[in-house]
Parts: structure tokens; sequence; C-alpha cells
């Protein structure tokens, strides 16, 4: 049987999420409400406004169940705001944005810049021979709290510093840009073998 | 990544904040609100840039900010300012009647008004990468809204039915490139994302806008022309996340108190609507 992702649809690029997965042959269900996690196999929690997904998840009642699922070790992919959410600290959020604080880094909102300053690269992951196109748009950057935590692809900055992009630690997987937004699989792929 | 979201006007940081509190994903910075815009006439521009920054210093969240219908030199400041979105809008007075900015001269994304598919499509080929409805802004009244919503997708709809020698009437017709026209017909769906603005007042309303096709909304007045803002911010947040939801759209509604006063749009002097072409 194939595996039952959620994907957290509160706000932002669930569709594109639900699609890529769909594709892969996957059964997708949306996540609003708590009755939704039911008998999950694994979530996706995609970008969007980490400040409004997080006021989301606390008034559909959502947040803790979900929190415990994520302590009980349900796999997780997290794209850009996904990201933030699963980081352990949020150096400059709001002091009410809570996190699952579920993956050992720190992590910078908008660390690329604001909307003006998205951009597209090459990204070369561990594991994928052809590099991977990276959308990022006013993407988060990430600091590696522990070093159990495995850089998969980092960005060249222009002061020559190495940011982490694309880091797992145990089940959880975490993106600073958008593998939703193009045609390309392979991270979708990646995050489905791991279950 | 504002898909599912609410972009509220604010005039103040303070208001920024309470939106960004309330769950909004952008705010837009503009000096007056469009009712009050409506109410004080004489000619609309685009805010202070010391009104736009304080704004973004106030919010973590994306600012948008208004630009008038063909005033390049206002979207030039506004992209100098850094702001995430420029709006070129018609709730402003237009500063040409026969042009819209050329978009694609830009970095900085533009979101635009459309009351139709064909001044939908001219303005992504002019460089537009959200479109909204236009509605009418500043009356509370949903009608105009819900107008140019179905008026959009209905014509999508039909044109996903009809044969290639029918599409070239329709790229006449609506006036619109017929590649944009083609690429409509193939997909099912506007290029860009499409929002929905203009009259949204409560919760109830996010949620029809959303049924419709919306994929987002933006409220103006409704939010700080009604009585209690931040509770009814916060509702109009989680109808459109759960728009489906009719028991959770109930729940959200209740106890927001009086609603921003609405007007009739026979009774109007303006329509804001007409404006762009």
């Amino acid at each position: 049987m194939s595996p039952i992702v959620g994907v957290l649809a509160l706000q932002g690029a669930s569709r594109e999420h639900t699609d890529a997965l769909g594709r892969l042959g996957t059964t997708v269900r949306q996540v609003r409400l708590p009755k939704d996690l039911d008998g999950l196999d694994a979530i996706v929690i995609p970008g969007g406004e980490s400040t409004t997904i997080s006021m989301l998840l606390e008034s559909s009642k959502t947040f803790e169940p979900l929190s415990e699922l994520l302590a009980e070790g349900l796999p997780v992919l997290g794209t850009c705001a996904g990201m933030i959410l699963l980081a352990k600290e949020v150096l400059d959020g709001r002091s009410d944005q809570r996190s699952f604080a579920r993956i050992d880094i720190a992590v910078r909102r908008n660390a690329f810049g604001r909307q003006i300053a998205s951009f597209e690269t090459d990204l070369y992951i561990k594991d994928l021979e052809e590099p991977f196109r990276g959308v990022f748009i006013r993407a988060p950057g990430a600091q590696i709290l522990d070093p159990s935590v495995e850089i998969l692809a980092s960005v060249k900055r222009e002061n020559g510093e190495e940011t982490p992009v694309f880091c797992r630690q145990e089940n959880v997987m975490v993106t600073s840009f958008h593998p939703e937004l193009t045609d390309d699989l392979r991270l979708h792929q990646m995050f489905l073998e791991h279950l | 990544m504002l898909r599912g979201g609410v972009i509220m006007d604010v005039v103040t940081p303070a208001e920024a904040k309470i939106a960004e509190d309330a769950g909004a994903v952008a705010v837009m910075a503009l000096e007056r609100v469009p009712a009050d815009i409506r109410r004080d006439g004489g000619v609309a521009r685009m805010s202070d840039p010391a009104m736009v920054e304080g704004i973004q210093q106030a919010v973590t969240i994306p600012v948008m900010a208004k630009a008038r219908i063909g005033h390049f030199a206002e979207a030039q400041i506004l992209e100098s300012l850094g702001v995430d979105y420029v709006d070129e809008s018609e709730v402003l007075t237009p500063a040409d009647e026969a042009h819209h900015i050329d978009k694609w001269s830009f970095t900085v994304p533009f979101v635009c008004g459309a009351t139709n598919l064909g001044e939908a499509l001219r303005r992504i080929s002019e460089g537009a990468c959200m479109i909204r409805s236009k509605g009418e802004a500043g009356t509370g009244n949903i009608v105009e809204a819900v107008r140019h919503l179905r008026s959009i997708l209905g014509d999508i709809r039909k044109i996903t039915q009809a044969d290639q020698a029918e599409l070239f009437d329709w790229a006449k017709q609506l006036q619109a490139p017929l590649g944009l026209v083609q690429e409509v017909a193939e997909t099912g769906c506007l290029p860009v994302p499409m929002f929905c603005a203009g009259g949204i007042a409560t919760p109830a309303d996010a949620s029809l806008v959303m049924q419709l096709g919306a994929e987002a909304v933006f409220v103006g007045s409704g939010i700080f022309k009604s009585e209690d803002p931040a509770p009814r911010a916060k509702a109009i947040v989680e109808a459109t996340t759960h728009f489906r939801d009719p028991t959770m759209v109930a729940k959200v509604s209740r106890g927001l108190g009086d609603a921003m006063p609405g007007l009739e749009i026979g009774e109007l002097d303006t329509k804001l609507a007409e404006r762009g072409w």
C-alpha cells in the first residue's frame, strides 16, 4: 500500500506539494484540523508565511497533536516556512512564534533578503547526480547546532560563506528553497524513500 | 507564497503590527484606506516613503505598496525602498489614461487589478505576476468582487472548451494576446495566481470568494473601518484557511461587532473598478 502523506494546508504552497506527491503515486491528504492527522505516515510543511501558519496551527488546535506526532518520529519535510517551523531556534522570529524544534539548526528568516532578492540557482545535492534547480523566495538560512545534522546542499554567499540550504537529521528534512515550484520530483522522491 | 492568505491594508506601523499579529501574510502600506479616499475625494497618490519604511520596520511579513496606474516613477521609488510587491492600483488616481506601467522593466513583482479576463491577460502581458479581481474598493459591498471573479473564471471555463478557430476570436473579443489565450485554454487557469479584492468585510465574504476560486484575499477598509479590527482581522484569516468548512467560519464569525458601513454600488459617484484599460 502506498504511504499516506499529509500536507499542512493552512496557508502557502500546499497545492504544489500535493501535486508533486500525487504524481509520485502517493496518497496525499491536506491537513487543516487535528482530525486530518489520523493515520499519517509522513507530513510535509510547505512554504508560506511562518507567522501566519504558526497562528493558524494554534487557532485550529493542530499544533499540540502535530508536535506530539513529530516528537514520536513522524517523518517530515519542511520547505521554506516549513524549515522555520521545524528549527530548534528562530533567530529573528516573533516572540510568540512557536516552533516544533525537531531539527538542531538555528534559522534566520529572510536570510537571503526580501522579495526583490529572490533568486534561482543550481544546487549540488548529496546523493543526486544531476544538479537541482533551487528556487529561493525570501528564503531562510540555517546554522547547524549539532554535528548529527547532515548538510545535503549549501549555497555560497557573496561574502564567501557557505549557508546550508538543505539539511537532514534522522527523519526530518528541511530546505530553504521550494522544490515544489519546479517540475523536478527528485527531492520529494528522496523524502519518500526514507519512509 | 501568499496563497491561502490575507493581505491587509494598513496606514500606520501600529496597524501593520495588528495585521501581522492577526496572521496576515502581507500588508499593503497606504496613506488612506479606500473608504477614506472615496470620502475625501481629490487626487490619491503613492504613500510617503517614510511611512512605507516605518511599516517595513514594524513587521517581518512582506510589505506591498500602491503606485498610480501608469506612474512608473512612483513604482521606481517603491522598488528603491525595497517593497516586496508594487500594486499598480485603480484605488489611486490614474496617472496615464492609455498606458499601464511596463512591468517587465522592473525587478520588483507587480500585482494588478482586473474586472474581466481580457484585462487580466493584458496586465499579465505587461509583466504583472499576480492578478486581483478588482471588486469595488472602499464599499464593504462584495457584489462587484463576485461579478469580476465570476466573469474571469467563467470565461476561463468557456475557453477551455473552445476549439483552435474559436480561440482566435476569443483573443479578439478579449483584446488579449493570442499566446496567453491559448495557454489559458490549455491549462484552465491564469498563468499567475489570482487573488480577490474590493469589498470583503466579513469572514463569510472571504469564504465566498475563496469558494468561487480566489487563491487569496485582499482586505482594504474592511478591517480597520470595522468596530473592532483585531478580532475581525484574525477571523478573516481563519475563514480564508477553513473556507470550505462552514462550522469553522460560523465559529470565527461570532461576536465580531459591527462590520464597516457598506455602500450601495448604484449610489456611487465614482466607480474605481472602471479605472484601467
